[in-house]
Order: C-alpha cells, then structure tokens, then sequence
C-alpha cells in the first residue's frame, strides 16, 4: 500500500518535474509561458506517434527494443513539444506579442492538436506492450519491493527527469551561460547592453524548456498508464499545476524535484484511499488544487528579495524603446 | 596633444517616428587619449547619438568609422569588439548580482572562473584607483560604488573609448572630484573619454574639448581652453538667456508644517528615513539635498499620507484664524464637525449655533464668506491617508519624482489627469469633465504646453510638457503646501526655468514650498534653506544664501548623531 | 579587423516603432491575417481528408448561416460570449489577470440548477427564477471575490488562483451531479422546473441581455468614477495610492462585478438553454472570452465583432467537421488557435514596421 502509493505520487511527480523545469527554464529567460499545458500535450502526442511507428515496423512486437522505444519516445516528444514553443518563441520573441495571450492560444491550439491526432491518426494497438517496456526497462522495476522499489524501481524518465533538474540547477548557478540567462530574465537591456546575445538566448531557452516538459506528457502515457489513452485535459491540468510548481519552489529546479513529489502525492491520494464513497473521492479530486492555492497564497506572504520571479518576466523586449 | 583620430562620426541621422529627429547630420571627430564632452539641454540628441556609437539604436543614415575604416554597429557587442563601452546614466547592472558577476556578464570566449576574473578586475582597480568589494552584491551599494562597477566593466572588456552619460548627475561634490581623477588617468593611459552632460563647470572643469548640441544639430566643437560658460550656454540654448534665478526675501512667515522624529521602514525593516525633525514655513523654499536614496522619497511619501511611518509626529498649521471657511476645500460633513468641536464663529466675533439652522442655511452662510474660523486649524496628520488628508481640507499638493508612473497616468489623456485628484468630488456616480475640460486648457494656454489639443495620452508629450501639465494640476489645487522632487529632472533650460518661476511665484503667494533637488547650484540658488539628508537621517539644515557646495557635500555623506534642527 | 570587412553591411532587415497608424491600415492588417489563418487552416483540413478549399470556405459557411435556426444558435452563442467577456472586461482593465472565467460561469450555474433541482415542484417559478438569479449571481461573485481578496492582500498570483479555481469548480459540478444522480450515470438529464420562459423565441432572451449589459459596461467603464478608478488602478498602484484610491478595495469590488457577470452567464446556461450541467457547461468561454476581449483591445462595443467573430469560426467547424468527416471535434481548436496565432501577430505590424537593407545600387549612387 505505502510502497504502491509513494511509487504513483513519485510518478505523477515526475510529470510535474519535467513541466516545472521546462517552465523554469522559460522564466528564466524573462517569458511566462502559458503555453505549457499545450506544450506538454504535443509532447505526448509526438512520443506516442514515434513509438507507434517503431511499434509498427516490427513483426514481433515483443521483441521490441527499450533502448529504441525510450529514444524514439525522448525525440518525438522533444521534437513536437519544442515546435510548439517555436511558435511560441516567434510569436513572443521576435513579433514581441502579448506573453498571456499567445500562451494560452498556444494551450488551445496544442490540446486541439494532441485530441485531434491521438483521436484518429495514432496507432494505439501497441501501447500497451510498448507500455510496459518502458516502464519495466531498468533491473530494478520487476521483482523488488520495499524501500528498494520506491528508490530504484522506476522506468527511466523518472531519474532522467532528477538529472535534468540537477543539470540545470548546476548551468544556473556554476555556468556563463547561466549567468547570461538569468541575466536577460532580471533586466534584458542588462544583458543586451554587456553584448549578450538575447535573442538566441531567448529562443534556446524556450526550445529546451518546451522540450523537457514534453517529456513529461508522453512519461505518463507511456509509463504511467501504460499506454491506455484517456483525453488531454488531464495533461492540460498537469501543465498548470506545473506552471503553479514554478512559483511555489522558487524558480530553482534542485527544489522543484521534492515540491514536484510532494503535489504528485496530494494529487493521488484521491486515488489511493479507494475504500471512501465516490463523493468523497470527488472532494479528494479538488485537493491538489486547494493546496496549489494554498501553496500560491503562502508564497505571496513570505515575500523575500531571492524569491523573487525574474524581474524582467513577461514584458517584451524592444532595445530601441525609450 | 597626440592628435590621432580615433572615432568618426559622419552625418548620423536618427530619427523616432517621423516627427522626432533625435539628431540631424551630425559629424564628430574623437582623438585617441582626451576628454571630449558633449553638451546640450536635455532632449537634444546627446544620449541618442551616443546610443548609436555604443549599439544600442541603429542610425537612420550616416557613417561611423573607427581607426579610419568603416564600421557596423549593430548591437553593443559590436560596439565592444570595437572598443568601445558606454556607461548610461541608468545603469545597466543587475541587481542580485554581485559586483564581479556583472563585470563577467556576456565577455565572450574565455573560460568562466570567477577567481580568474576577481584578479583581473582587482589589478585594474589597482591600476585606476578604484576601491571595489567585489563580492557585494548591487542593491546593498550606494551609487558611486555603482558606478565604479559599470567603470570597471568596461574597462574589463578592454574598451579603449568610454563613454559617460550624465556621470555626475548623482554624485556629491567629493565624489565628482574623484571620478575626475580616475578619468583624467584613464586619458594620460591613452583612452578617449567622452562625457554626456549639461553642467557647464563640469565640462570648464574636465574636458580638453567640447562639442556642443542643440536640437538634434551639430552646433560646434571647440577647444575649451578658448571658450567660455557664457558662450557655451549661448550656444546650448541658442538665445541670450538670463540664468538668474529670482530669489525673493521670505516675508512674515508662518508656520506650516512641523516634522518631529519621523521614522519610515520599508520593506526590509530598514529605517530609510530615520528620526527626521524639521520645520517648513509658508512663504519660504526649503531645499532637500542628499544622494539619491538618502531618503528623499520616502519622506514626501510620509507626509502626503502614502507611507505607512513607525513612530513620529506631523503636524499641519492652516493659518486660518479670522478667515472664513469655503466648500472649495471643505466638504460639508468636514464643516460640521468642525463646528461640533466650536471652531467657527460669525462676523461679529459671536458664536454660532448650527443646530438652529437648516443645511440649507448653513450652506448660503458658507458662500457668503459669514463663518469664520476662531483659531487657526492644527492638524495631527499620523495614519491619515492622501484621501482623508483632502477630505479635512488639507491644501497638500505633491509633485512626484515619478511623474507618468505617478503623478499622472501615461495612458490617459490631459483632461482625465486633471481630474485624478479631484473626480470624486460630488455625489453623482458618474464623472464630470467638464471642469477638468477647463482647466486642461487653462494649463495648456498659461504654461504653454505644446500638445496637439487636450485629448492627447500625456506619455505622448515630451518631458517638458508632461511635468507643466502635472506641476499645473497641482498648483491649480491652491495649495498650502506644495512638495516637489526633482521636478526639473531631464527638462530642457527653458521648462526649467518655467518650473523654477512657479515656484517662485507660489512662494510669493505665502505658500511652503519643499523641494527635492540633485544639482546643488540649483538648489543653493532657489531655496531659502537647505535640508541635507544622509542615509535617511537629517545631517544639517544650511543657510542656502550663505552655504557652500563643499559644505552640503560634506553633510550629504556624513552623519551627525542628533538631527540638527537649527 | 577581418571580421570588420564581413560585418560592414546594414542589417538586412530592422525593426522600428510606428508612431501612428491609419485605421484603414489596421482594418488592412487584420484581414489579411483572418484570410491567412483561414487559408491555413483548410490547407491543414485539406492535409487529412480528400475535400478542397472550396469545401471548407462553403462548410464554414453554411454551419454558421446555413438556416435560420443556426444563425439563431450563432446569435445566442455569441451574446453568451459577449456576456462572458463583459464579465472578464472590468478585471482585465485593471490588469487583473482572471482566468477564472470557467468557473465562474460554473458555479453561477450549478447554483442555479441547484435551486431547480430542490425547489423544482415544490414551489411556483415564478418563486424558483428569481431566487435563481440571485443564487448565481452570488455563487459567481463570490467565486471571483476569493482570489481578488488575496490578490488585495498579499499580492497572490491571479491568473494561478483563478485558474485552480475553474478545477475546483469542475470537481464541485462533479461532486453534485454524483449526489443528485442516484443512478451513478454521472449525467444529470435535463429539469423541467425553473425554467425562464421564451421570449419571442427562445434564443431572444440571452441576445437581449447581454446587448444591454455591454452598453451599461461600455459606459460604466467610460464615464463613471468606479470605472475610472478602474483604469487608474489598471495604469499603475504608485498613481491609485497617490491619489488615495484604495487599491484593494476598487479590486475586490470589481471582482465581485466581474464573478456576478459570470454568474448570470451561468444563469442563463442553467435556466434558459442547457436546463442541466456537466462539467463542460462552461463550454470553455472563460478562455474564448479572454481572446475576445483580449482581441478587441479591451473595447466592449469592439468585442461585439470579436466574439461573433469567434462565435462564427467554432459553429462553421462544426459543419467542416462533418463534411470533411473528422471523426473528432478537435480539429475546431486547431483551427480557432490558428487564427488566435495570425491576429495576436498583428499587434506586431501595428506597432512597429521594417526597415529593410537599401538596395546596393542606392548605395552607390550615393
């Protein structure tokens, strides 16, 4: 029971962690990407259409790969998910659009897009034995139990989810080109006036960022459920927990892999303590967005200089503007 | 004089839109190793010319060459492969860094090591004399340490011509003298300093030659040895202009407002204005100098009600004894209590009783001047806020140093910012602009304000403007006091002398004048007294008529134990 | 010095700003961007099916105006969107970002069927309607007052807060329907009590009142002193202190307008059009109303044209789908961000135009 349940709020705090970095990552570099939840379903949709393929050449689909399914997952996601931010990297870096609105355009756009592909043009029949592949591909996931498990008993997005965060916790803090970052995220004419180059930065940024929280929606397709398809809005919601993820741990990733565990948990104990009526379990359900808001109104209270977004967040930037 | 020319202007044109030209043909030459200033009002093209030899506007037309060749700016990291670095009057730093991550920001193609980078910058501070904690971090330095990072970042990138916009703008007199020092080694090394100002005795002082900028035109470059302030300010302005500033003897001053221990915490819990007595009387100036952040704004801020302040006492004296009370600053339900606590009396000196009479009498009584204050009104102002103090008839009028993000609002039109502190005057749930339709033209025509007609956004005027159409609104409130902080802060010679005259004439009026100045000629030249701020704490209050800048240098950056209070 | 001789031309192509623009200009700017979205998207509808352009155009077409019954139903869909961006107008004037709208309508609507749910039958509707109204008014006020009272507070992230609440609102909707449908379908069929009788025809009454309340908004906004304060909050806080506005005040208070708008939205949902809720009843208008709002710069009589003309795009999908044999009703979405995409882009031709390279042979004229 314990062991079940800490597994699942590790797993569903996985999706978060790739969404929360991704964002992160954006912030940094001065964009409020509400296009997230968007980005995050095309991730899906592009990891699912590549294991689809690779699932389809094969003859014998149990002899499928892991390495080949993890890749090809791990590029089509990132493929998918960063063509969705590069529109939004236009429209907001170069065509200098209103952040809010072209995210959420974004977050129409990418939910329409995944439902519409997923819906008709995604062989599914595989998933399920892709599915368990994926999930089952590191020696510890079969046969272990106990703190064994909860540790070392995931598939491999979850740890890669952990060395993306701690890869970049480690550029912005010990690197130039973090300094440059969250440089052009504090003040971009800063940055623009000590030669940076802002708008690669910009658009770097935001590619990466798109990319790593596409992981995140095709980590719970393929691993998570195993392969079943359900509607987006599901990763829609994740993306905005994630997006909430972003403000609550403080726009440094190293403390958004236990913040991203602790709301995977909130969220699934809905599911979890099954034995409880089905009301109660709708009440259960608004949990993780009753403590998201608490989490948002505690943070608004315990205003500190360090804590901070990035100050230049949101606003456009036109270096001949006066 | 090594007279190798460095940098080339040729016929730069910029222009902002298609009314704005920012500068005209504008053609410069810059030797290796001197000092050249570039002088002109504000508004003149001065920043924007220089905008463009460090990258960061692209000219419209015109040529820039360097060592003789052509070159392309592009951005400011082509200006510094050029060598060349500015430093803008704004500084470019990012606050939560420290002074060494800044100065590393964006240097190109050299491993990242802060260590290595400490030791590079420390030997060049050596070198120049500068006195630098590389460790601190931004927003804990006072502005001069400011400034020696945005120097030292420049320097670091190996820039061989520096450029300074308004360097002094911010700097007390003692600090004015040891930039002068660093820069004039800076040039016996060979670099080419330009320096942006307006101050004459600055450019008299520093440079080996000047050029001089008018409109966006190219007036003239000429050695400052063979010119003088008097020709120079011809030049600037263009016209022969009186630079007097016409100073009248206060006369029967009353007291107006009495400041005793104001403490002001902001956020941090740090106290930026600390233990503040002092004194202002109608009919005089009294100048507030001190370094930017000494505590300036928090201090207007407290007494017009928009800070919340610790501990302290604000007192306001209406002198209003034997003057009758108006609905022009009182509202009814103000007269009535005041005559619950017996302030008012009739003509004849008898006591009046209000409870006889109908509101409608008591209102014709009113407007026909009949009841009369017994005693001038004091007024404890503690926790009031900017509302309450209108609605006691308090005559406060404040003109912020944030004048669109403040004082007015950028996006609305001349006529809907006349009537910011007024439309809720009335019972009615709409708003009347007919009055504010009024006085927008009444300001437009007395202060000359150029603008198109009265609907137009303020953002879209030019600072001048923006600052009649806010210094306007608030003397058209009548007030009893008027604060001011920096209000001619980037406004050409002429809308400076029109703000200096109004304040002036409301002094004239027997109206308590506050003013918040940077440029201590200025304010030794307008005030009546002086109020020099240190770290939040009054650190003198001087004689403006008998002081000297050295003597307000001194006070700006020292701290006496106990206020002074004269 | 070499990589002077590379860099020693102009830019090819740079940005400067307009200072002004004809309105003939900007009406240019946006048509060809509507075109262009369109275009785009029957090329992408053409990409999955074997229809053509032709095809498309004629299906929007017809699903939007094709009898008089849908030009109805367009009518109704957008004055429910007008009457959702009148609800998201005041806040988004006082740059609050509210993206509650969702659950605000929700609530304002399970409140209402809530009232026809346990008064149904037992008390007269001339009794239920009323209190209707005023339970969704309420219900969305009071949704909408929550994030405002902590974003007056302690300055809490809105768009976050509102957010969450819109899925606080959902599960809610759930929670209810799983009470009150004892049979565990989880859908709650339509009541017969509480409903708001026709006028005219049944589609009048929505188009009426939310026409009324964009005019009463239009001029709120513009000639009374609540809608001042509103701008002057939305401008700049440093100004609303100055001029002793109370900030958290004119914020609560108008987001108590904004949530009772919603509200009555909700109302009309629950007792004119679905008399039932899901949890999609909001059918997604607090994002839509955002665009048209947003789209309309913040002009309510402008987001009139926005929202039929959002309105119009979703209901001709509708007809595309069909014709072009989509098994799923996404395809809408793709096409509605696409045109959001080609209009959000034109504020960039409004406010700035390019500069590009002079041609060589002007140079050496010179």
């Amino acid at each position: 029971m314990t062991v079940t349940f800490l597994m699942s709020a590790i797993a569903i705090g996985t999706v978060l962690l790739f969404g929360c970095i991704g964002e992160t990552i954006t912030e940094k570099a001065g964009h409020l990407n509400l296009g997230i939840p968007g980005i995050m379903c095309t991730g899906t949709v592009g990891g699912c259409l590549f294991v689809s393929f690779y699932m389809n050449s094969l003859e014998v689909i149990e002899n499928a790969s892991w390495i080949i399914l993890i890749l090809s997952s791990v590029f089509g996601a990132f493929l998918f998910a960063s063509l969705t931010g590069a529109i939004y990297a236009v429209m907001t870096i170069t065509f200098r659009c209103n952040q809010n609105i072209t995210g959420l355009a974004i977050t129409i756009f990418g939910n329409g897009l995944t439902q519409f592909l997923m819906h008709s043009y995604v062989d599914k029949t595989n998933f399920s034995t892709a599915g368990k592949i994926i999930a089952k591909c590191l020696p510890f996931a079969d046969g272990s139990d106990g703190i064994v498990k909860v540790l070392f008993g995931h598939g491999f997005y979850v740890y890669l989810a952990i060395i993306i965060a701690l890869i970049t916790t480690f550029i912005f803090n010990r690197t130039k080109v973090g300094l440059n970052l969250r440089a052009i995220g504090e003040n971009t004419a800063t940055a623009d006036a000590m030669g940076v180059n802002i708008t690669l930065y910009k658009y770097v940024a935001i590619l990466i960022g798109s990319g790593i929280a596409g992981f995140g929606g095709v980590f719970y397709i393929m691993d998570y459920v195993k392969g079943s398809w359900e509607n987006a809005s599901t990763i829609e919601a994740f993306g905005w927990l994630a997006i909430a993820l972003v403000i609550f741990t403080l726009w440094k990733p190293n403390i958004s892999i236990i913040g991203s565990y602790l709301f995977g948990a909130l969220y699934i104990a809905a599911f979890v303590f099954g034995n409880i009526s089905f009301s109660g379990r709708e009440i259960l359900k608004m949990l993780p967005y009753v403590i998201t808001i608490v989490v948002l109104i505690v943070t608004s209270m315990m205003n500190k200089k360090e804590n901070q977004p990035p100050a230049s967040l949101g606003l456009s930037y036109f270096r001949e503007d006066r | 004089m090594n007279k190798t020319v460095i940098l080339q202007l040729k016929n730069i044109t910029k222009k902002f839109g298609t009314k704005v030209i920012a500068n005209n043909n504008v053609s410069l030459d810059v030797y290796k190793g001197e000092i050249l200033s570039i002088l002109g009002e504000n508004g003149c093209g001065k920043t924007t010319l220089m905008n463009m030899v460090a990258g960061i506007y692209y000219p419209d037309s015109g040529k820039i060459l360097i060592n003789g060749e052509e070159v392309i700016i592009r951005s400011p990291r082509d200006a510094f492969e050029h060598k060349i670095g500015m430093i803008h009057q704004h500084f470019k730093l990012i606050d939560i860094f420290s002074a060494a991550q800044n100065v590393a920001l964006g240097v190109e193609g050299e491993k990242f090591n802060l260590k290595e980078v400490n030791n590079r910058i420390k030997e060049m501070a050596k070198k120049y004399g500068f006195n630098i904690n590389l460790d601190k971090k931004i927003y804990e330095m006072s502005v001069s340490e400011k400034q020696t990072v945005e120097i030292l970042k420049v320097l670091y990138r190996g820039a061989d011509i520096l450029i300074l916009d308004e360097p002094t703008a911010v700097l007390t007199p003692q600090e004015i003298r040891s930039l002068f020092k660093v820069l004039s080694a800076m040039r016996d090394d060979g670099k080419s300093i330009i320096i942006i100002t307006h101050k004459l005795n600055e450019v008299m002082e520093i440079s080996d030659r000047v050029t001089v900028l008018r409109k966006g035109d190219h007036i003239a470059t000429v050695n400052t040895s063979e010119t003088s302030e008097k020709e120079l300010t011809e030049m600037m302005v263009g016209e022969k202009i009186d630079l007097n500033i016409n100073r009248t003897e206060p006369k029967n001053s009353k007291l107006r407002l009495s400041v005793s221990n104001l403490t002001v915490k902001n956020p941090d819990g740090y106290n930026v204005v600390d233990n503040v007595s002092f004194e202002a009387f109608g009919g005089e100036i009294l100048g507030i100098a001190g370094i930017a952040g000494s505590g300036q704004k928090e201090l207007l801020e407290a007494i017009a009600g928009l800070n919340n302040y610790e501990n302290g006492k604000l007192i306001y004296y209406h002198p209003k004894k034997n003057k009758p009370v108006s609905f022009f600053h009182k509202t009814y339900k103000r007269v009535m209590e005041l005559a619950n606590e017996n302030a008012f009396i009739d003509e004849k000196g008898n006591d009046i009783d209000f409870t006889k009479l109908t509101k409608k009498e008591i209102k014709e009584l009113v407007n026909s001047e009949k009841i009369i204050f017994k005693e001038d009104e004091v007024i404890d102002l503690k926790d009031k806020t900017p509302r309450e103090i209108r609605e006691l008839g308090i005559r406060l009028s404040f003109v912020p140093e944030d004048r669109l993000g403040m004082g007015l609002v950028g996006n609305m039109d001349i006529v809907d910012n006349m009537m910011l502190r007024s439309y809720r005057k009335g019972k009615s749930v709409f708003l009347d602009r007919k009055r504010p339709q009024d006085l927008a033209d009444r300001i437009i025509e007395e202060l000359k304000v150029n603008t198109p007609d009265s609907h137009t956004a303020v953002r879209k005027l030019s600072g001048g403007n923006v600052q009649k159409v806010l210094v306007g609104r608030e003397i058209a409130a009548a007030p009893a006091i008027l604060m001011t902080a920096y209000p001619v802060r980037g406004l050409d010679i002429n809308s400076s002398y029109t703000i200096y005259n109004l304040l002036n004439e409301q002094k004239q009026k027997g109206v308590s004048v506050i003013f918040v100045g940077e440029d201590l000629d200025v304010l030794m030249a307008l005030s009546d007294r002086i109020l020099v701020l240190s770290g939040g704490k009054v650190s003198g209050i001087v004689d403006a008529r008998t002081t000297t800048k050295d003597e307000i240098g001194l006070l700006m950056v020292q701290s006496k134990e106990n206020g002074v209070t004269e | 010095m070499k990589k002077n001789k590379n860099n020693l031309k102009e830019p090819f192509v740079r940005i400067v700003k307009r200072d002004n623009i004809k309105i003939q200009k900007i009406i240019l700017i946006y048509s060809i961007a509507i075109v262009g979205g369109l275009l785009l998207s029957g090329f992408i509808s053409m990409m999955f099916s074997d229809k053509n352009l032709v095809d498309f155009f004629q299906s929007l077409f017809t699903g939007a105006f094709g009898s008089e019954r849908k030009f109805w139903l367009l009518l109704q869909d957008t004055s429910l969107l007008l009457g959702t961006s009148m609800a998201l107008l005041p806040a988004f004037k006082m740059k609050f970002w509210n993206l509650g709208g969702n659950g605000q309508i929700l609530v304002g609507c399970l409140a209402a069927i809530a009232c026809m749910f346990y008064l149904g039958g037992k008390v007269d509707d001339f009794v239920i309607i009323p209190l209707m109204l005023i339970a969704s008014v309420t219900a969305g006020a009071i949704w909408a007052a929550i994030p405002a009272i902590f974003k007056a507070k302690f300055n809490t992230n809105e768009s976050l807060f509102t957010l969450m609440m819109n899925y606080i609102a959902q599960s809610l909707v759930s929670l209810c329907i799983t009470i009150w449908v004892k049979s565990g379908s989880g859908v709650l069929a339509p009541i017969a009590y509480g409903n708001i009788p026709d006028i005219g025809n049944k589609y009048l009454l929505p188009i009426i009142l939310f026409v009324v309340i964009t005019v009463l908004m239009h001029v709120y906004l513009r000639s009374s002193k609540h809608g001042y304060e509103i701008s002057v909050v939305g401008e700049s806080i440093n100004t609303a202190k100055y001029v002793g506005i109370r900030v958290d005040k004119v914020i609560i208070r108008t987001m108590i307008l904004s949530g009772a708008i919603a509200g009555l939205v909700g109302f009309v949902l629950a007792g004119s059009i679905n008399h039932t809720i899901s949890t999609a009843s909001a059918n997604n208008m607090g994002f839509t109303g955002i665009m048209a709002t947003w789209l309309a710069t913040f002009n309510p009589l402008m987001i009139i044209l926005t929202s039929f003309f959002i309105t119009f795009i979703s209901k001709g999908m509708v007809e595309v789908r069909k014709t072009f044999m989509f098994t799923n009703d996404s395809i809408s979405n793709i096409v509605v961000g696409i045109v959001y995409f080609a209009v959000i882009i034109c504020s960039f031709f409004i406010n700035y135009k390019l500069v590009f390279r002079k041609k060589e042979k002007e140079e050496i004229k010179k």
